[in-house]
């Protein structure tokens, strides 16, 4: 079937061959295609010459312009840590406490503790500092462990029940599990520490509850159930709930116990890192 | 021959067995088992064929019996694992907007669900729409039925197999975590033999040809199965823990393991999803639009560009990571310069329909064809812009990538199989027409609009999770934390979504219309009004 024909629609030649019907036409490539095509080898050989870029057998070609894309970042980083050296020793050096008075360090550590805090914090505590059952909102002035800025940079640096020698430690026993309490007197201290921020609740379990909790749960929580800092303990009494305000949560925390993990980030941040997160977290709102 | 084959079957089935009873853990156990029942289905089917009288056979257009009848089996899988991968996609798509979608179950948690989807869509339909096809294709262009009597049936079976292999594999957890070479090594090695059976059976087809010259959509179907067969190879190259368990470790580490993956995923999409699918386009465009291909000059020229400067182009998935700037700067460059070669391919298209154009009104099957060469021609000028160091700076990681991916796939990729399957219906059933062209048309609009919301949506939330990951403050801190870029994400992933809905709607439009075809139905509100088959004789 060898026959080359003038297409008539395009009136180009056809190369002569055909496959189950299908002919081809034997028109030049496109010019434009073509030069562009060229123009893109040219480009990439004229990359090649100023680039990193052929491998040879114990280097590779380097490139006019020398580029290192390692170099690079070391320049840049250091450039961050150079212009940012004197905010940082300043922050180091000054107590948590006066830096409020230095208006430029304070806004340097509100603004980098907001970022850290995005960074090593949110994925808890949330993007707001809003909290979340077992992580406490750090917006409110509700604290477990004191809410002035030292108190704050101490738990951030040690961690709360983490593996630091100067962690804080609070325990919440498990009432129920290890056979301290029954059933009904945990059922009775819910109720009782429900009464503490409801009304209506079930008056007659509400007494019972208040003995057992005078017996047991005072000496952390306090004799009116406004909590402890020393144990890390809640206040009981302000409709702030840590794991949960339904009946059935409050039941599995006292019958359970809690030990929820904060980690001692001393370990894993740069101590003026942990200061502006301190800084920024006091700013929230609850700060003392 | 028909015994060494049910000897096969045999062994199999035994081997099947024996790793199902040694497996030390509960996939090798299954797979086994899955393996021995294949293999005893394999030589039922064997033996029965044996006693059953050969069908006369029928003559195709020029007087030779073409093997048609693993053609109709390949359209059904190809339409089957088509809506399937779609669907899953769609699940996932759900599930990233709304991840309580996973269930907290590990078999539908995202991490499974996903390698099911890409190798749903790119393996399972898009490799069984290239088989089907390159079936078709090369016996046409040949003028020689296809090489191999049970060959080629092993081929599809095999195929099948592998599908069901890596499928069930993924939900129950076994992947060696490379994406889109997910199957464990045997998996691997079971798909090394129905390859390179394959490779035989195309090659032996061509040997026999009864034409001077090889077709040009021959030649992109021959570099795709070559190069498929060393990357498979190449990157799967891993040594088992035990031959009775899944687990094996890959032969490469660190940044060499990393680029000896990416060296295989771009040259999937390189030489699986656009030199096979371009061999579709070389046979189906002009067999529909009835006209001669636009340049048989630039077909060489782009042809051998492609497959030449396509192999390089890996590195530019490994931007700014601890892959060598050299590295770096080839991946980028070969992009770049792969911009006009891949374009040859669109051009060809595309001009092939001059004195055509018409049929873009009349001729809906025409209309998915040069729509997909037009997603085509876009998909290869965004691969090479976002090949570029400071283009991936912002695209890399984002969904940039992946509505790119998915204009490539859903609008070429599918489309031109669409096209085919629309194509190939009424020529291998030996029908008049298709059941409904307006169905084609509605398809047709349904899953653009699907294309169109999906892209759009990954496009501007890729842009968005770009800008956000880099935006500094006055200070130079980082503006905002992951949790709130995927925040912002959300939005989109449920247009997404909907897009993906719209696509499987489509597909589900076509598998109707496709199915009512081969039954030899008509619509009725179309009678008289429907593009014919011109291979179309009655009474054959």
């Amino acid at each position: 079937m060898s026959k080359v024909e003038k297409d008539e629609i395009s009136g180009t030649d056809t190369t002569g061959h055909e496959w189950d019907g299908i002919k081809e036409l034997d028109t030049p490539m496109p010019r434009w295609w073509l030069w562009t095509f060229y123009a893109t080898i040219v480009w990439a050989i004229g990359y090649w010459i100023v680039m990193p870029a052929w491998p040879l057998i114990s280097d590779h070609t380097r490139g006019m312009l020398g580029y290192s894309s390692r170099a690079n970042v070391e320049q840049e980083l250091a450039a961050v840590e150079e212009s940012r050296a004197d905010v940082l020793k300043a922050l180091r050096e000054t107590e948590l406490a006066e830096v409020k008075d230095n208006q430029e360090l304070y806004q340097f550590a509100l603004t980098g503790g907001r970022s850290h805090f995005a960074v090593n914090c949110s994925q808890c505590h949330g993007s707001g500092a809003q909290g979340g059952p077992g992580f406490p909102n750090l917006n409110d002035d509700d604290w477990l462990w004191g809410g002035s800025v030292d108190d704050i940079y101490q738990t951030i640096q040690y961690g709360i029940r983490s593996d630091h020698e100067d962690t804080r430690v609070g325990n919440m026993p498990a009432f129920l599990k290890d056979e301290i309490l029954e059933r009904d007197q945990v059922s009775d201290v819910t109720e009782y520490v429900l009464s503490l921020s409801q009304e209506g609740r079930d008056a007659e379990a509400v007494a019972r509850g208040k003995e057992v909790f005078a017996n047991e749960c005072a000496s952390c929580h306090g004799e009116n159930a406004k909590g402890g800092r020393d144990f890390g303990a809640p206040n009981l009494a302000d409709a702030i709930w840590f794991y949960g305000g339904d009946k059935e949560t409050i039941y599995k925390t006292i019958a359970n116990g809690r030990a929820n993990v904060m980690p001692a980030w001393e370990q894993r941040l740069d101590d003026a890192v942990i200061r502006q997160i301190s800084l920024y977290v006091h700013s929230l709102g609850g700060g003392e | 021959m028909n015994l060494l084959w049910i000897a096969f079957s045999i062994i199999g089935a035994v081997l099947g067995l024996l790793l199902s009873a040694k497996a030390q853990d509960q996939v090798m156990m299954i797979h086994g088992m899955i393996f021995a029942a294949a293999s005893v289905f394999a030589a039922y089917a064997l033996i029965s064929r044996h006693y059953r009288a050969a069908p006369t056979p029928v003559e195709g257009p020029g007087g030779i019996v073409y093997n048609t009848e693993i053609v109709r089996y390949g359209v059904v899988a190809s339409t089957f694992w088509g809506v399937v991968g779609f669907l899953v996609g769609v699940v996932i798509a759900f599930q990233l907007a709304f991840p309580v979608l996973n269930l907290d179950l590990p078999w539908t948690s995202f991490g499974r669900l996903r390698p099911l989807h890409t190798s749903a869509v790119i393996f399972a339909f898009g490799g069984n729409i290239l088989l089907t096809t390159s079936f078709h294709v090369v016996q046409r262009t040949s003028r020689a039925r296809l090489a191999g009597d049970l060959s080629p049936w092993f081929v599809f079976w095999g195929y099948q197999l592998f599908i069901v292999l890596a499928a069930t594999g993924y939900v129950l957890g076994a992947t060696q975590g490379k994406e889109y070479a997910e199957p464990e090594w045997y998996v691997d090695l079971w798909l090394t033999v129905v390859w390179v059976v394959y490779l035989l059976v195309f090659l032996g087809t061509l040997w026999k040809r009864q034409e001077k010259h090889i077709y040009v959509a021959n030649w992109f179907y021959l570099a795709f199965i070559v190069t498929i067969a060393m990357l498979h190879i190449v990157n799967n190259l891993s040594m088992p823990v035990s031959v009775f368990g899944i687990k094996s470790y890959s032969l490469f580490s660190g940044v060499q393991d990393a680029l000896t993956q990416w060296w295989y995923g771009h040259n999937a999409v390189g030489f699986f999803l656009t030199a096979g699918f371009l061999a579709i386009m070389y046979y189906f465009v002009p067999k529909r639009a009835e006209r001669p291909v636009y340049s048989y000059r630039l077909s060489i020229i782009h042809f051998w560009a492609l497959i030449f400067l396509y192999i390089w182009a890996g590195p530019h998935h490994l931007h700014y990571t601890a892959l060598p700037d050299w590295s770096q700067t080839l991946g980028m460059t070969f992009s770049i310069m792969l911009w006009m070669p891949s374009w040859g391919g669109m051009i060809n298209g595309l001009m092939t329909l001059s004195g055509a154009w018409d049929k873009l009104r009349t001729d809906p099957v025409i209309r998915f064809l040069v729509t997909s060469v037009a997603f085509y021609g876009m998909s290869t000028f965004e691969g090479p812009l976002m090949s570029v160091k400071a283009v991936n700076a912002l695209s890399h990681y984002t969904d940039w990538t992946i509505g790119h991916v998915h204009s490539g796939a859903l609008g070429w990729v599918a489309y031109v199989s669409f096209g085919a399957l629309y194509f190939l219906v009424p020529v291998v059933w030996n029908r008049k027409s298709l059941y409904s062209d307006k169905l084609v048309s509605l398809h047709f609009w349904v899953s653009t609009i699907g294309i169109l919301l999906y892209i759009t949506a990954m496009w501007v939330s890729g842009i968005l999770q770009g800008l956000m990951w880099r935006a500094y403050d006055s200070f130079g801190f980082l503006e905002y934390s992951f949790s709130e870029t995927v925040e912002a994400m959300h939005p989109f992933y449920v247009i997404r979504a909907l897009g993906g809905v719209l696509f499987l709607i489509g597909s589900l439009i076509m598998a109707y219309n496709l199915w009512r075809t081969a039954r030899g139905d008509v619509r009725s509100t179309e009678v008289g009004a429907l593009n014919l088959n011109p291979e179309f004789a009655a009474g054959r």
